[in-house]
């Protein structure tokens, strides 16, 4: 299931009881479960379970990267579709029914009197609950011939909209090397810590936040590694897969399609790791990360409105980072990712996602200024404010399983955002993107956050795929809660999220 | 009167004592691999043990090779060649002769290589340890491990220098000992034969096709290739020539049979030049 799907999961009506009764029965129901007779593609295509692939569905092992790196092959001379019945369609679908239920604290709402707003304003804590959907996604991948392989991801929101979440061909062992691989289309960018394979569902948890961090107010969305992009990479990898590289430029559009954003803006992906045999500990790898782009901050406009595809005035963005993966034994592991981002000034004020976010200012004619609620464009004779620099940030994911056996496993996630410079520094005198006059606190917009979960898989057959999961998540961001009405104060905010459901696939 | 009973009695008694492991082997359970369950490997300065990989087996091969190693895992329908039943104990890649158990390094590297044209994997994904674990446990389905040891690895000479009269030679092999009756003339796997080739549990089984450009399942290096035809691949049509080709043929029979696959090499390149001709069938012996 796609991320970006997982996450428009959507919050409904609240109820302050967990509904016991209903989880005894989806309990007795799980544990009496049999096989089930549907086949996921690659399944179904290698007779080969779940677990040969993936630590626990969707999370790959060693062995199922390894047989993503080489285009989805096992490399045994049986990959092509030649060999595969005539009515073999390697299609999988997936859907979770869910039930959960989402607390924010420290919403500001509006207050009444006597059946009428007061124009007061109070701040609580949200929270509703209830039965709910994930989207859907259609799984279709493979190969069209022997080193020629494939994937195509429609997925749709709970509602049924419908995207394109991954389209790409890999022509893969060019010259009949496995350093050689080529893809193109729109795909995630190569994260050994897969985001798009993650094992949790919840609206915060379902993301890994340090692959997605912004600062508040910082209009360059262009950087975030865990969503697809489009472009071009190019993959290596030694034939047991121990050491892999891979390069990939991409636009910089951050996935979205109609050349939306910039006229000649391109990014940069690299990462590299090297894998080690510690005996019975298992298979340890460290590698690298990093990201190098621009993107653009003026669309030209047409009676103020930015065009799109028109962006110019590129300004320089980076990611870099670390991850390692280390197993401790059949049951235990530990997977590690940091990153040091940095933003150009410009993006630190705002500017750079002019076309994308922008819902209301910039579509007038008499949009003049950010101020005013247009979007942030850096129209020529534009200035920077005094005091403005390039927001950087620190960023830690640990994330941990044990995994009692291919059927069950309990997860842990401990994910931490730190800025070590706000783009509003100590000169800076106005009122930034941020909202915030002069200089910003040096903690504004630090999130911290955990996740803790099981899925257990009541059978693992090579045929289809179901998991009972669980899952909590807890998420706290300093300074962007509404002001203290009495003081004017920055707050902060907490959030959480229970969730329980079904996930399926077939 | 007396001498018939006991030539019956002495049949029925054989019969029951040859049927006895066949008989064992069949209703190997649970608690007879339990038994086993403390067998080793020793692979290089590692040693493997069988109780720890039960959850590797479980995760990555019980699909096909089923719960107690019998080949009968539930993919057992869907795939061909159909899995390696291990309570026989009975294996095709080893460096041992004909009819012995493997060693123990030929189950490692056969589990790292897997098998081409079939739906075993190359596992090469596993730590040293893990997969000598693995060999270990292999082991423990079958009683053979107990009562024998495996067969000791036959000796391979230095490869010699490739030339064009090693080649025509290694042809003569060919036709010699009729390896195109499967293999085919051209190595394209349809000899006369091929057609009724059956394995040793009567399931239809296809001669390999050079041409095809797959690697031998038993290893593509010029020394694999030399021990796949000296030892024979057990359990299948496929026999140990070992009795019938002296060291310095089979190197010779090593060159031809590069000449006959798809991949590019040196061999290919020389039969080109001296516009070597397939086998004749009908030819007198001697006169290819």
């Amino acid at each position: 299931m796609s991320t970006s799907t997982r996450s428009r999961v959507s919050r409904l009506s609240f109820a302050t009881s967990l509904p016991v009764a209903a989880l005894v029965l989806v309990f007795l129901v799980l544990t009496a479960s049999q096989t089930a007779n549907a086949l996921p593609a690659f399944a179904r295509k290698y007779g080969l379970r779940c677990s040969a692939c993936h630590e626990s569905w969707p999370m790959l092992n060693y062995f199922g990267q390894k047989f993503k790196d080489n285009g989805y092959q096992l490399m045994n001379d049986r990959d092509a579709p030649i060999w595969q019945n005539p009515g073999y369609w390697p299609v999988t679908f997936r859907i979770t029914p869910i039930w959960h239920r989402v607390s924010t604290g420290k919403v500001q709402v509006d207050t009444y009197t006597a059946g009428a707003p007061d124009g007061g304003q109070a701040v609580q804590r949200v929270t509703s609950s209830g039965f709910d959907l994930s989207g859907l996604d259609f799984h279709t991948a493979g190969t069209l011939e022997k080193n020629f392989s494939f994937y195509l991801l429609p997925s749709s929101d709970p509602t049924g909209a419908f995207h394109f979440e991954q389209v790409f061909v890999r022509l893969d062992n060019i010259g009949g090397s496995s350093w050689l691989n080529l893809k193109l289309g729109r795909f995630e960018l190569d994260n050994l810590l897969s985001e798009k394979r993650i094992l949790t569902l919840t609206g915060n948890g379902g993301i890994y936040q340090t692959y997605h961090f912004i600062p508040v107010g910082d209009g360059n969305i262009f950087g975030q590694i865990g969503d697809n992009q489009l472009g071009l990479e190019y993959m290596g990898h030694s034939v047991n897969d121990r050491t892999r590289i891979s390069a990939a430029l991409i636009s910089s559009s951050d996935g979205n399609v109609n050349l939306s954003t910039g006229a000649n803006s391109y990014t940069g992906f690299f990462t590299g790791s090297q894998a080690f045999d510690t005996g019975k500990l298992g298979v340890q790898r460290i590698g690298f990360y990093a990201m190098a782009g621009e993107a653009a901050t003026y669309y030209l406009t047409q009676g103020t409105v930015p065009l799109g595809g028109s962006g110019i005035s590129n300004k320089g963005f980076s990611r870099e980072g670390f991850v390692g993966q280390f197993y401790f034994g059949p049951h235990v592991d530990l997977t590690v990712v940091t990153q040091h981002g940095s933003d150009n000034p410009w993006f630190g004020q705002g500017y750079g996602n002019a076309i994308l976010t922008d819902g209301n200012g910039g579509t007038t004619a008499t949009c003049t200024s950010p101020a005013a609620g247009c979007p942030f464009n850096n129209v020529p004779g534009t200035v920077l404010p005094a005091g403005s620099q390039s927001p950087t940030w620190n960023g830690y994911t640990f994330e941990g399983h044990y995994v009692y056996s291919p059927q069950l496993i309990f997860i842990g996630r401990y994910e931490v955002e730190k800025m070590s410079q706000q783009a509003d520094g100590a000169a800076y005198t106005g009122t930034g993107a941020n909202g915030i006059t002069g200089p910003t606190p040096s903690t504004f917009g630090n999130i911290s956050t955990y996740t803790i979960g099981f899925r257990y898989n009541p059978f693992m057959t090579s045929r289809a795929g179901l998991a009972w999961h669980n899952e909590y998540n807890w998420l706290h961001q300093d300074g962007t809660g509404p002001a203290s009405l009495s003081t004017g104060a920055l707050t902060n905010i907490n959030s959480s999220e229970l969730l329980m459901g079904l996930d399926f696939d077939f | 009167m007396r001498t018939r009973l006991q030539t019956w009695s002495l049949l029925v008694g054989a019969t029951a004592v040859l049927a006895l492991p066949m008989t064992s082997w069949a209703q190997l359970t649970q608690a007879d691999f339990e038994t086993r369950i403390g067998m080793e490997s020793h692979v290089g300065n590692i040693t493997g043990h069988a109780k720890d990989a039960k959850g590797d087996y479980r995760r990555y091969c019980v699909v096909c090779h089923g719960d107690n190693g019998d080949g009968n895992g539930e993919s057992f329908p869907w795939v061909d060649p159909k899995p390696r039943d291990f309570q026989l104990g009975i294996f095709k890649c080893r460096s041992t002769p004909t009819g012995t158990l493997p060693t123990d390094e030929d189950l490692f590297n056969t589990i790292a290589r897997g098998m081409d044209r079939s739906n075993m994997p190359q596992w090469s994904t596993f730590t040293k340890q893990e997969r000598a674990d693995l060999v270990a446990w292999v082991k423990h389905f079958s009683p053979r491990w107990t009562n024998e040891k495996p067969g000791t690895p036959i000796t391979i000479p230095p490869e010699p220098e490739i030339t064009p009269e090693r080649i025509k030679a290694g042809r003569d092999v060919f036709a010699r000992v009729q390896c195109w009756k499967c293999h085919g003339v051209l190595g394209q796997a349809n000899g006369p034969s091929a057609s009724t080739l059956q394995d040793d549990l009567g399931r239809p089984i296809a001669a390999f096709n050079f041409t095809e450009g797959a690697r031998p399942k038993c290893g593509d290096t010029d020394r694999d290739i030399y021990r796949i035809f000296m030892t024979g691949l057990d359990g299948t049509p496929m026999p140990s020539f070992a009795d019938n080709i002296k060291p310095d043929e089979a190197w010779d029979l090593v060159f031809y049979l590069r000449t006959l696959m798809k991949q590019h090499s040196k061999e290919k390149e020389m039969a080109k030049q001296l516009g070597l001709k397939p086998v004749d069938p009908n030819a007198p012996a001697g006169q290819q």
